[in-house]
């Protein structure tokens, strides 16, 4: 970390260059005022701290809510949780990429830094996307492990060790939307569900309690919007945070639905 | 359409993927076999084209398994390609790039057969290397042959790679690295086979 030496001495409120000058940190914002309104850009300069991420960018606007001229506007909206990378609700296009607005840190960014809401969603206001599609891709998938019943069932079937290592690498997905963001084929001509959700299903279909509702998962990628809309331009594995193997559960999923078409129509 | 459950898309996706592997792919490859007859000289690419000739049945094979799969394989794609997003000037990734390259070749390709088979196949004339020497002495012909062949050779190699996940061959990310690498030495050289039978076109017969 560069900025410790600096660090000391320094304001909290703001970082001067040596011959007294206040730094700042350019933005460049998309601003939409509501679902329906046209989406406009607006300029920022803020003062520059240390170790300043996206998020806390956002905030100084809020705290004093002027554009790059001093004309007062709006506070900018977004949303936020956990601001360590685990919720995955602050997804915002960075300098064009998807990428979690807490854990973009300033001194990594070119600057103007251009920040746009994810044009997958449908925009609420500002940064703040509605990712409802998502949870019902999660639904059409089945992406879950039924258990619930009327009496105790017992303990499950144990997992392999082996198995239970790579399961844990996509049980990491926290629904951020990166990948259905940066994916060419989830567009308003196509009703693709997203790679994650893909994903997902792998995730369910390799539990043990969860194999015994495969098949279901498996009717639902062969439907619609399912794995089938995916056309393997592979931009989903670069931009997850989490470092979810995509495309090889993509390719995972397709083996399985392969077996279980033909398996399916040669049993009819 | 093909089936009530809402599988239809899933099916007709995958017919896709088939058609333009099986048969139209092997079909590629036995069309490029017969021209780089032409390199051995007049005679002996008049023979291939004879051979192929007497095959019986020929017009029901050449209709159901050429004609049928490759119309199916073409209108389905341009609807593919349709419907498809662009965005590698956001996201330059290699993939994303081969993404794009696949549809814009596919779109060649269509144009190109299209044409190719108004010229040859349907223009009335017997298939023999002097047809193919006059078409090509044109240089605009020729080049446009070039293109087109390059194109379909291309869209062939690189949609076996996509293929294979299609269908859930290669699913591991070190499987579908050694894939895409056969693929573009399986393209270098059958671009480089398909273009040395049109230089070989170039030449009168003796
Ligand atoms: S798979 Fe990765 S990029 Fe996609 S939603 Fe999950 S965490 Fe985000
Ligand atoms: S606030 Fe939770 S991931 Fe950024």
């Amino acid at each position: 970390m560069t900025e410790v030496a600096t660090q000391q001495g320094q304001s909290t409120t703001g970082q001067t260059e040596s011959n007294g000058q206040q730094k700042f940190v350019h933005l460049k914002i998309q601003r939409q005022d509501g679902p329906e309104t046209a989406a406009y850009m607006q300029d920022f300069a803020i003062p520059y701290t240390p170790g300043m991420n996206v998020i806390s960018c956002l905030m100084e606007i809020r705290s004093n809510p002027v554009d790059e001229n001093g004309r007062p506007v709006t506070p900018v909206i977004w949303e936020m949780n956990c601001l360590e990378e685990v919720c995955g609700i602050c997804t915002m296009n960075i300098n064009g990429k998807p990428r979690q607005a807490c854990t973009a840190l300033v001194d990594k960014l070119e600057q103007p830094i251009e920040i746009k809401p994810m044009r997958t969603f449908p925009v609420i206001r500002d940064l703040m996307v509605d990712r409802g599609r998502m949870f019902e891709a999660l639904k059409r998938v089945k992406a879950w492990i039924p258990i619930d019943g009327t009496y105790n069932l017992g303990s499950g079937p144990r997992m392999a060790e082996k198995d239970r290592q790579w399961a844990y690498e996509l049980s990491r997905c926290f629904t951020c939307g990166a990948c259905v963001e940066a994916c060419p084929n989830v567009n308003d001509r196509t009703s693709f569900i997203g790679p994650f959700a893909l994903s997902q299903a792998r995730l369910f279909n390799e539990h043990p309690t969860g194999k015994m509702n495969r098949e279901d998962r498996l009717d639902a990628l062969m439907g619609e919007g399912g794995i089938h809309e995916c056309g393997n331009a592979q931009n989903c594995v670069e931009v997850c945070p989490k470092g979810i193997p995509l495309t090889t559960s993509i390719a995972a999923m397709n083996r399985q639905v392969t077996y279980h078409a033909m398996g399916a129509w040669l049993k009819r | 359409m093909v089936q009530a459950d809402g599988h239809s898309q899933y099916l007709l996706r995958r017919l896709h993927t088939l058609a333009g592997v099986i048969p139209v792919g092997l079909f590629l490859l036995e069309h490029l076999f017969t021209n780089s007859m032409a390199t051995n000289g007049a005679a002996a690419f008049n023979s291939a084209a004879a051979t192929i000739e007497g095959i019986p049945f020929l017009h029901f094979i050449e209709f159901f398994f050429i004609f049928v799969p490759l119309i199916y394989h073409g209108v389905y794609g341009l609807y593919v390609a349709f419907t498809s997003g662009y965005n590698s000037g956001q996201f330059h990734w290699w993939r994303n790039v081969m993404f794009i390259l696949q549809r814009i070749t596919g779109i060649i390709t269509f144009v190109f057969i299209v044409f190719h088979l108004w010229t040859t196949r349907f223009s009335g004339k017997a298939p023999t290397f002097e047809m193919v020497h006059q078409l090509v002495s044109n240089p605009a012909y020729f080049w446009f042959m070039i293109i087109g062949t390059v194109a379909a050779t291309f869209h062939f190699s690189n949609g076996l790679w996509s293929f294979s996940i299609h269908w859930g061959i290669t699913v591991g990310q070190r499987a579908q690295r050694v894939m895409s690498y056969v693929t573009m030495i399986l393209f270098i050289v059958l671009a480089g086979v398909g273009v040395d039978a049109l230089i070989a076109f170039t030449h009168a017969a003796s």
